[in-house]
């Protein structure tokens, strides 16, 4: 990852669509978007259900191939990519929060957010040090032997952040972080992700919420498959 | 952590789901063990009913002259001097170098008397050998217990008017009639049999064998080889081998055998489809945790290397349970398949071959939807989010 200079954005989305096709019929889930993310960037993707928020938020993750357009990833045209090479950038580069938290029923807090660090050859000890400083960064050091369902949802939401950044990703992609929570567990996501992004953490959120996206530096709003910058 | 580590902890974790995976291969296994252990022990016990059911190679002294009988009916009253066996020699027949072949080895003097004037002939036997090799005589009395108890054929009893219990003077002995043989259609109606060491000393001959029958199975080599080592140590013998009765022997038990092994192919074959059934239900309902691993960026091999794990582990965990249950159904069901059955034992190669079948099966069955599911497109995987 190369810092990002004064005329060069840590990702640039170029004349980006997306078409579904449905039997004969297509559906245009995102047409012709241009904007671009800095680095340490809070950016609100907003929008309405069915608007095609979340398959931006897919797109901008290089896990969904558009139809049109270029997603350039600190210059790296990241569907120029194989497959494979993407997984690789996906690993290096971006962390995803998804929906609904995701865990691995079967894995521990502790495993949980080891998981992504068991394809990296990092050492044992070295991986145990990185995953409980971020399961201590986010309140849950003391529940690092704890399955997923012996957890709260915030608390849940917690391990989803700490699997996300264990690895140090320039790029913190969160699908609805605060949707499943009630509003106090909500504000102390929303709280921890500010947090986060003061730290120098870029985020990428979608939401349907205002008032998650109040705490985004910016907001983009996405209405119809289009989007609208603030 | 290691991707092993997210293979261990699913089956660790999830025991409700290995249990039902490790079950599904055990039934096939097990069902495919179970049925060609009792199809080995059965093959086995009939061969072993097939080598005592009468003789197939018959042993008599040499002799220049012809036969002067035909089917049964004597044709002339010519008598020829008979050249007799010593008995001390008959134990060197099990020297030969295919002894484990040997079944019964039935001795028999032969000779006559007379009885109320009546020219009879006697037939001395082991009575033991003797009848597990004519399983099929029936008696009316009892069977022979006492040395000096006689069976008396069909036909030499109407003649000489014999009953059960009658006393009969055989030289300066008496014998008791202990059984009258039903008719058999063969010599035997018309023959007294008693002990070979009683007769031989009514018949004065003490130490000899005029024939002897002896009752073998070649699994692993041709009869006519038996029959050449037997001559090998009994120059002076004719040796026979009655090649029909082998045959048909053979004929059996080939056909038991290819019996039970197609009925095993289709075993394997409902075995087999029930493994991979389960295992491909059970990888195609990972589809959403696949997603997860693919969007944290871990590539196609690295979700293939976490399924085929679990598969080899469940194949392992399945085979060698299933080979044990196999196994142990097989030594408790064969009693009630088979009369007297007994299990013919663990066989180690069939326990290879079960574990590596299995094995194979539960990677054979993950492996096409491992593909299919690490090859899907990380946001369709993720659409069952």
């Amino acid at each position: 990852m190369t810092t990002t200079t004064e005329n060069m954005h840590l990702i640039e989305i170029q004349d980006i669509s997306k078409t579904y096709k449905s039997g004969d019929s297509e559906v245009h889930a995102i047409q012709h978007m241009d904007f671009y993310i800095d680095d340490g960037e809070f950016v609100g993707i907003m929008g309405q259900s069915g608007s095609g928020k979340s398959t931006l938020l897919s797109i901008l993750g290089g896990l969904n191939h558009p139809s049109n357009g270029k997603i350039l990833l600190d210059t790296l045209d990241v569907y120029n990519l194989t497959s494979e090479q993407r997984a690789d950038l996906r690993s290096e580069y971006i962390g995803v929060i998804f929906q609904s938290f995701q865990l691995i029923p079967y894995l521990t807090v502790l495993e949980n957010v080891k998981m992504p660090m068991a394809i990296t050859g990092m050492k044992a000890k070295k991986q145990h040090e990185m995953a409980m400083s971020v399961l201590k960064k986010v309140g849950l050091e003391n529940k690092a032997d704890r399955l997923p369902d012996q957890l709260s949802g915030g608390e849940q939401e917690r391990v989803a952040i700490a699997r996300a950044i264990v690895n140090n990703p320039p790029i913190l992609l969160a699908d609805e972080p605060t949707g499943s929570l009630d509003s106090k567990t909500a504000d102390e996501i929303m709280s921890l992700l500010k947090q986060l992004n003061e730290e120098g953490q870029t985020i990428i959120m979608v939401t349907h919420n205002p008032d998650a996206c109040s705490h985004a530096s910016r907001t983009i709003t996405v209405k119809d498959g289009t989007c609208m910058i603030h | 952590m290691r991707l092993r580590n997210i293979s261990f902890n699913n089956l660790r974790r999830r025991k409700a789901k290995m249990i039902f995976l490790v079950t599904g291969l055990l039934i096939g296994i097990a069902t495919i063990v179970t049925l060609l252990s009792i199809t080995e022990s059965m093959s086995r016990d009939i061969e072993d009913r097939l080598d005592q059911f009468g003789a197939n190679i018959v042993m008599v002294p040499k002799s220049d002259d012809l036969s002067l009988s035909y089917g049964g009916i004597s044709v002339g009253g010519v008598n020829y001097q008979t050249v007799e066996f010593d008995e001390a020699r008959i134990p060197e027949i099990r020297t030969i170098e295919n002894s484990n072949n040997l079944g019964m080895v039935a001795p028999k003097v032969l000779g006559t008397t007379k009885i109320n004037d009546r020219n009879v002939l006697l037939m001395g036997v082991e009575f033991e050998t003797e009848l597990t090799l004519k399983n099929w005589w029936q008696f009316e009395g009892s069977p022979p217990s006492q040395a000096n108890d006689l069976i008396i054929g069909s036909q030499a009893a109407a003649t000489l008017k014999l009953a059960v219990g009658d006393t009969v003077k055989l030289g300066d002995k008496d014998f008791t009639v202990a059984a009258l043989l039903k008719p058999t259609g063969a010599s035997e109606d018309n023959l007294i049999i008693g002990d070979l060491h009683q007769f031989q000393a009514v018949l004065g001959k003490e130490g000899k064998v005029s024939m002897v029958e002896i009752a073998a199975f070649c699994r692993d080599c041709p009869i006519t080889e038996l029959v050449l080592q037997v001559a090998g140590k009994f120059p002076e013998a004719k040796v026979t081998a009655l090649k029909q009765a082998v045959m048909s022997k053979m004929q059996s038990i080939e056909m038991f055998k290819n019996f039970s092994y197609g009925i095993a192919v289709l075993v394997i074959a409902i075995g087999s489809l029930l493994v991979f059934v389960t295992m491909m239900g059970s990888v195609n309902e990972r589809t959403r945790e696949i997603g997860i691993f693919r969007a944290i960026g871990f590539r196609r091999g690295h979700v293939m290397q976490i399924i085929l794990l679990e598969a080899l582990l469940v194949g392992l965990l399945g085979g060698v349970l299933g080979f044990v249950a196999g196994n142990s159904i097989a030594a408790a069901v064969l009693p009630f398949v088979m009369k007297n059955g007994t299990f013919a034992g663990v066989n180690t190669t069939l326990g290879g071959v079960s574990v590596l079948l299995a094995v194979s099966l539960s990677l054979l069955a993950s492996l096409y939807p491992a593909h299919k599911a690490s090859k899907l497109d990380p946001s369709e995987a993720l659409r069952a989010l």
